[in-house]
């Protein structure tokens, strides 16, 4: 499943979320409900700036900072992070807070779990012609 | 008249005082770390502004 049918999926699933983006372990944005790209934007930054802000204010003992939740009376913001993708959302005012990090960590699971089904299957093709190639050089 | 926004200023004004409070205090950050802890940031926490004008600019 690629981020965008991700994203259609959370929307779909959760009906507290507004907006919400996908970004890569680099900030970079991979996908996002909004149509306007200078909203998805600014969204990607925010989220960029909670983690940046919560990660310098309150890093302490090695642990590592995983969900952020900011309550306004505007709405909520939401932030996950897992397997080096961070989505962030937007929800209406008092939304219900676990019903949404869960159906956000569904998100990230999902594009976590369609990633490494195309990996084994090409290193176990190329693995063949490369023990051919080493028996060859072996036997020469 | 009068009795009757007098009794409207008596009721309305608290409600209105109270839902006000109340409306601030919604104002908060959670943090959640791997480790299963959490840390609530109240609004008026030096901390807390910097993220709540972040989470500001996203909605």
């Amino acid at each position: 499943m690629d981020a965008a049918a991700a994203l259609a999926d959370l929307t779909e699933i959760s009906s507290q979320v507004e907006a919400a983006v996908i970004l890569d372990d680099a900030g970079a944005l991979v996908a996002s409900t909004l149509a306007d790209a200078e909203r998805s934007a600014r969204l990607a930054q925010a989220a960029l700036d909670l983690l940046g802000s919560a990660d310098k204010r309150f890093e302490s003992g090695g642990r590592a900072l995983t969900q952020l939740e900011a309550a306004l009376r505007e709405g909520s913001v939401f932030v996950a992070r897992a397997e080096g993708k961070t989505i962030v959302a937007t929800t209406s005012p008092e939304p219900t807070s676990g019903l949404v990090f869960y159906d956000l960590k569904t998100c990230l699971r999902s594009l976590a779990e369609s990633k490494p089904k195309a990996k084994p299957g090409r290193s176990k093709r190329r693995s063949p012609k490369a023990e051919t190639s080493d028996k060859g050089a072996a036997g020469a | 008249m009068r009795r009757l926004l007098a009794l409207l200023l008596l009721v309305g004004g608290p409600l209105f005082f109270l839902s006000r409070r109340r409306a601030e205090r919604r104002d908060r950050v959670h943090l959640y770390y791997d480790d299963g802890s959490m840390v609530t940031l109240e609004r008026g926490a030096h901390e807390a502004e910097q993220l709540l004008a972040a989470a500001r600019s996203a909605l």
